[in-house]
């Protein structure tokens, strides 16, 4: 993005809100950027000659008589392999001394990509977490947020998850990310040695919080690039999507919008599901797997951001504290993975459904014998089982310090409910039980 | 024509100024380099507001625009089925190109295929809209080469085509009217998606059940063939699995899914599944019978209204040939919201929820659609609609689920607290309801049918629910020891009839149909084993032989129906009763 392209010049602001200003000008185009005072603006809004911009950098000191250059044409970046291993802000300019990358320009909301030219997403990613592969089993081309409390450690469980699973590139694009956090990438990615295949647009709590509009879009122009144009698997994380979406509302409620639910546009179901959307995985083998994070307010998962996000995303990742282990684990009952049917019981072991859905199934008994517990009831035999299975459970499988293969995950399940249970209490399939459910000599005796 | 200049674009509706008449939801084409099409859907004196149909970035002021005098149509021949439709009808695959590129449309028909055409009507015939001129094969289908539905008046046929192969727009038919005008037929017709099709005698009261192989819906709340239902849930509940499973397994004989604002993963994985699987009722391929209309949530917003439209009208045009229609829409939330974003941008005085104030008046005009039909000829044919809605938050008090419980007959209430235990299909056996069960036509069908006093039975199995949940509850407050042995009982019935009949699993081959035949004969078999009586000392034995008896009955769903092994396990459930009678039953499976 240059300021100094020779474009129309206009002097003549009308109305500044904190997020927008109106301007008086002529021939200019819906979605065009334009530049006020060297910040970054937007045509939002055309009416005659009056055209409304959202200002990305803020309009503190905007004055009625700032100039405002249009560009003609939408916000772009000029993507080539150039852009491996580099960090860039919200505008695609870049933020590590380095020059700046040179290549096709290409506008940030790009076309949608033709739903018969997409393939089906069926290639496991695996993270070695078993509260992922196990219960809620990754694909390429999957679109998944996780959802956790602003005190949790999604990014470093993101982070582990970026690199443990195969990629070509990770491209993380940091939305009012702290500047401790964005440290914490950058170090993490250095010390695992793959810094030339990540890429970066960061916008942190220190920059202009309009700005972080872009980054979805600069990222995903990016990951584009890389996963069509070049035929990679992309892996690309977005952190934290709900900064994101305050930053919509923000300008809505500066137009004037009558807004819905919780203060959010209306239209925040299109505007996330046009980011999330360009998660794919293309017949030649590119993909775009999306990993996102969505902060919960107080565990509220019905707020309009992580609603709306769930509505989108194939599945989420819960992640609560466990305070009868004392660690965080993915939550199994909000947690899921739609597209874990493409791979589970076919990419992995057959018995892979069942044995997931059993454990998860004596889980909820456990659950409600917990209740049970602190509402003062007497538990019986069977609580007392179930809630000792959860325990074992909780730490073997459901915390996120987990790192095993998706047969040893198996493996432990069919100890666990060989040790706390009955063959007729656990619901799966004879053929099954045949198999797995090691005949002990008590039960042959 | 009426032309126009944009005087204004507020993302991407349109405010144009126009130099004559211009007609609400009249289309008009919007120069982007390309044209781009854009409908009316406000006039005020020389303004006309537009909702554009794609991007609205590279429109500036001055652009111009062309009027065409005609609403959103649809095109209606053979060569419909097995397409994949944009929201407007442009058929995907003929699009060059890896991405939509700004105003790619195609033409929804093959125009140079060719059908093998046979006459129906004879010349001198007298014919009105929708009869039936010849009929040629689509697919595994016979698909009606109609009389045009728009046209008007009576008819006589001066000529009519040969048996032979013709192309779609060949002229396969001269009628005269009745000023003598001859007009010319060919296979391919137009229609205004927004307007009702008709082409039929009467509507009729459902009464025949429409069988989808899933048991709480057939066994427990059924569909009626032209029938209508609403499948909400919060997100992850398993609404799309479950229409799919129903558009697997039903009996339809034409299947339109229209993918309104969900995710395009989701018709890819139609488009890849669909070509491999066999109709259960025909043994074709499933994609012979199928038509998609994808809009998914990153493509154009204004198109999600169009394409519920689209698929109506789609539904509508082959029920007209006797046929039987199942039309699936996810999500219609998806275009409520295309509404809402549509009716603030013009600035109207919202409704609840910032929705339009009319939503319910077009919601039940959309539902009101679908139904079965008698046709001139005595013929029957039908279009059974089911729509899934995606409350904000999970919270059914919202407009869209409300306006929509207003027309809707039946109702499968997708609970998170079952989804989350992994109780699927998620439906809520309370709340869930088929109006259908208190029409007379279908107790008397089903009389005929199924078995005499079936609507009988299937009260008695949602008595057990409501009982056997009332009864956990209680045991909740209360304790385990501190309520009667038979509470445990009546919960554990109602646990039976849960994991035999309601719990279907739709990723395993065999369980995941279930034929009527079967299904009746598991309910009268589970309720026997209801109503038999047991004797047990302490509530833990309640449990022991339930569990066992549940485990045995989910084997038999997982295996073929009477085979060797469904009549094995049936008979441990005998065994289990009749040898631990001395223990804790005092009856066998009366
Ligand atoms: N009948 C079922 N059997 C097994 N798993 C199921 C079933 N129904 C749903 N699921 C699981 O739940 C996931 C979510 O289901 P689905 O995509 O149908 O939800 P949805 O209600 O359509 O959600 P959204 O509103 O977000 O589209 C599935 O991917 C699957 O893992
Ligand atoms: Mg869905």
């Amino acid at each position: 993005m240059q300021t100094k392209a020779f474009r129309k010049t206009y002097t003549r602001i009308e109305r500044i809100t904190k997020a927008t200003c109106v301007v008086k000008a002529g021939n200019i185009k819906y979605g065009e950027l334009a530049w006020i005072n060297d910040r970054p603006a937007q045509a939002i809004s055309v009416v005659n000659d009056l055209v409304t911009l959202q200002v990305f950098g803020g309009t503190e000191g905007v004055s009625t008589q700032s100039k405002v250059i249009f560009t003609g044409k939408p916000p772009t970046l000029e993507v080539s392999d150039l852009l491996a291993g580099r960090f860039f802000n919200a505008l695609g300019q870049p933020i590590d001394n380095g020059s700046p990358v040179s290549g096709e320009e290409r506008i940030i909301k790009g076309s949608t990509v033709n739903p018969v030219n997409r393939a089906k997403p069926n290639v496991l990613l695996a993270t070695g977490i078993a509260g992922i592969d196990l219960n809620n089993t990754l694909v390429t081309g999957q679109k998944i947020p996780f959802f956790a409390d602003p005190d949790q450690p999604y990014n470093q469980v993101m982070a582990d998850v970026a690199l443990r699973a195969e990629a070509d590139k990770i491209i993380l694009g940091g939305m009012g990310l702290s500047n401790d956090d964005f440290l914490f990438f950058k170090n993490t990615f250095e010390s695992a040695g793959v810094l030339d295949k990540i890429v970066c647009f960061i916008n942190t709590s220190e920059d202009p919080s309009l700005e972080r509009l872009l980054i979805p879009d600069m990222a995903c122009t990016a990951a584009e690039y890389f996963a069509n144009d070049k035929k990679e698997k992309v892996l690309l994380l977005l952190t934290d999507m709900t900064l994101y979406a305050d930053a919509l509302a923000t300008v809505a409620n500066k137009m004037d919008q009558i807004p819905s639910k919780d203060s959010m546009p209306g239209s925040l179901y299109s505007d996330l599901a046009s980011i999330y959307e360009k998660a794919v995985q293309f017949q030649h083998g590119g993909s775009i797997t999306m990993i996102a994070v969505t902060t919960l307010n107080e565990g509220d998962i019905t707020h309009a951001i992580p609603d709306n996000t769930g509505y989108i995303t194939e599945g989420q990742l819960y992640l609560k504290r466990d305070s009868d282990i004392g660690k965080v684990i993915v939550d199994p009952f909000r947690s899921l993975s739609r597209l874990k049917q493409n791979v589970i019981g076919k990419k992995t072991r057959e018995d892979h459904p069942q044995v997931m859905n059993a454990l998860i199934r004596l889980y909820a008994d456990a659950m409600d014998a917990k209740t049970k517990k602190e509402n003062g009831f007497d538990l019986n035999e069977y609580d007392v089982r179930c809630l000792n299975f959860s325990k074992d459970y909780a730490i073997k499988l459901l915390a996120v310090d987990i790192n095993i293969s998706i047969d040893e995950m198996l493996e432990t399940g069919w100890e666990l409910l060989q040790k706390h249970f009955e063959r007729y209490e656990v619901g799966i399939k004879e053929e099954f039980l045949n198999k797995y459910w090691k005949i002990t000599e008590e039960q042959t005796a | 024509m009426t032309t126009g200049k944009v005087k204004g674009i507020i993302s991407n509706l349109l405010l144009v100024e126009v130099d004559g008449p211009a007609t609400q939801n009249e289309v008009c084409l919007v120069n982007a380099g390309k044209w781009l099409k854009a409908e009316v859907i406000r006039v005020q004196q020389n303004i006309v507001s537009a909702q554009l149909f794609e991007s609205s970035e590279s429109i500036q002021i001055g652009t111009e625009v062309r009027f065409t005098g005609k609403m959103l149509e649809v095109e209606l021949g053979p060569g419909i089925l097995s397409k994949k439709y944009d929201g407007l009808q442009s058929d995907l695959e003929k699009m060059s190109g890896t991405f939509i590129e700004l105003g790619d449309s195609t033409s929804p028909l093959d125009d140079d295929s060719r059908f093998s055409f046979e006459p129906l009507a004879k010349e001198r015939e007298k014919v009105m809209a929708g009869h039936w001129l010849g009929n040629v094969k689509e697919q595994n289908i016979d698909h009606k080469i109609m009389l045009p539905l728009s046209w008007k008046g009576s008819f006589t046929v001066k000529w009519i085509a040969s048996e032979g192969e013709y192309g779609i727009r060949d002229v396969i038919a001269r009628v005269e009217d009745q000023n003598g005008v001859e007009q010319e037929v060919t296979m391919v017709q137009k229609w205004p998606v927004k307007v009702p099709l008709r082409g039929f005698r009467e509507k009729l009261r459902p009464g025949k059940i429409f069988q989808t192989g899933l048991r709480v819906i057939d066994t427990l709340n059924p569909m009626m063939e032209g029938g209508t239902g609403y499948i909400p849930g919060p997100f992850g509940t398993g609404k799309t699995v479950l229409q799919q499973a129903i558009a697997k397994n039903s009996e339809a004989d034409i299947l339109i899914i229209v993918a309104c604002g969900e995710r395009a993963n989701e018709v890819v994985e139609i488009f890849s599944e669909f070509p491999n699987l066999t109709d259960p009722v025909t043994g074709h391929k499933l994609d012979t019978k199928t038509t998609i209309i994808c809009n998914t949530s990153n493509m154009p917003v204004a198109a999600r209204e169009a394409s519920v439209y689209v698929g109506m009208t789609l539904a509508e045009y082959y029920r007209c040939m006797g046929l039987k229609v199942l039309l699936l829409a996810d999500s219609t939330s998806r275009w409520a919201q295309a509404l809402r974003e549509m009716s603030n941008r013009m600035e109207e005085l919202p409704g609840q929820d910032a929705f339009p104030v009319e939503l319910p008046a077009t919601i039940a005009n959309f539902y009101s659609r679908s139904g079965i039909v008698n046709l001139y000829n005595d013929e029957s044919g039908s279009v059974t609609f089911i729509g899934t809605i995606s409350p904000a938050g999970g919270n059914f008090k919202e407009p869209v689920t409300e306006s929509t419980s207003k027309v809707a007959r039946c109702f499968y209430a997708l609970s998170q607290k079952r989804a989350d235990s992994k109780r699927y299909p998620a439906i809520d056996p309370l709340a869930s309801y088929s109006k259908y069960l208190d029409y007379l036509e279908f107790q008397q069908y089903s009389d005929e049918n199924i078995q005499k006093g079936w609507v009988q039975e299937i009260k008695k199995a949602k008595d057990i629910l409501r009982i056997g949940l009332e009864a956990r509850d209680q045991i909740n407050i209360l304790g385990d020891d501190a309520v009667p042995i038979d509470y445990h009982i009546n919960f554990w019935k109602s646990e039976l009839i849960d994991f035999g009949i309601i719990q279907q699993n739709s990723f395993d081959d065999i369980d995941m149909r279930t034929e009527m035949d079967r299904q009746k004969y598991m309910l009268n078999f589970i309720l026997g084993l209801c109503n038999t009586d047991y004797e047990f000392e302490e509530f833990e034995q309640v449990r022991d032989l339930f569990k066992n008896m549940i485990n045995l009955v989910a084997q038999m769903n997982f295996s073929e129906y009477k085979s060797d092994s469904f009549m094995k396990y049936e008979g441990q459930i005998s065994d289990l009763i009749n040898n631990k009678s001395g223990s804790y039953a005092n009856q066998g499976i009366s």
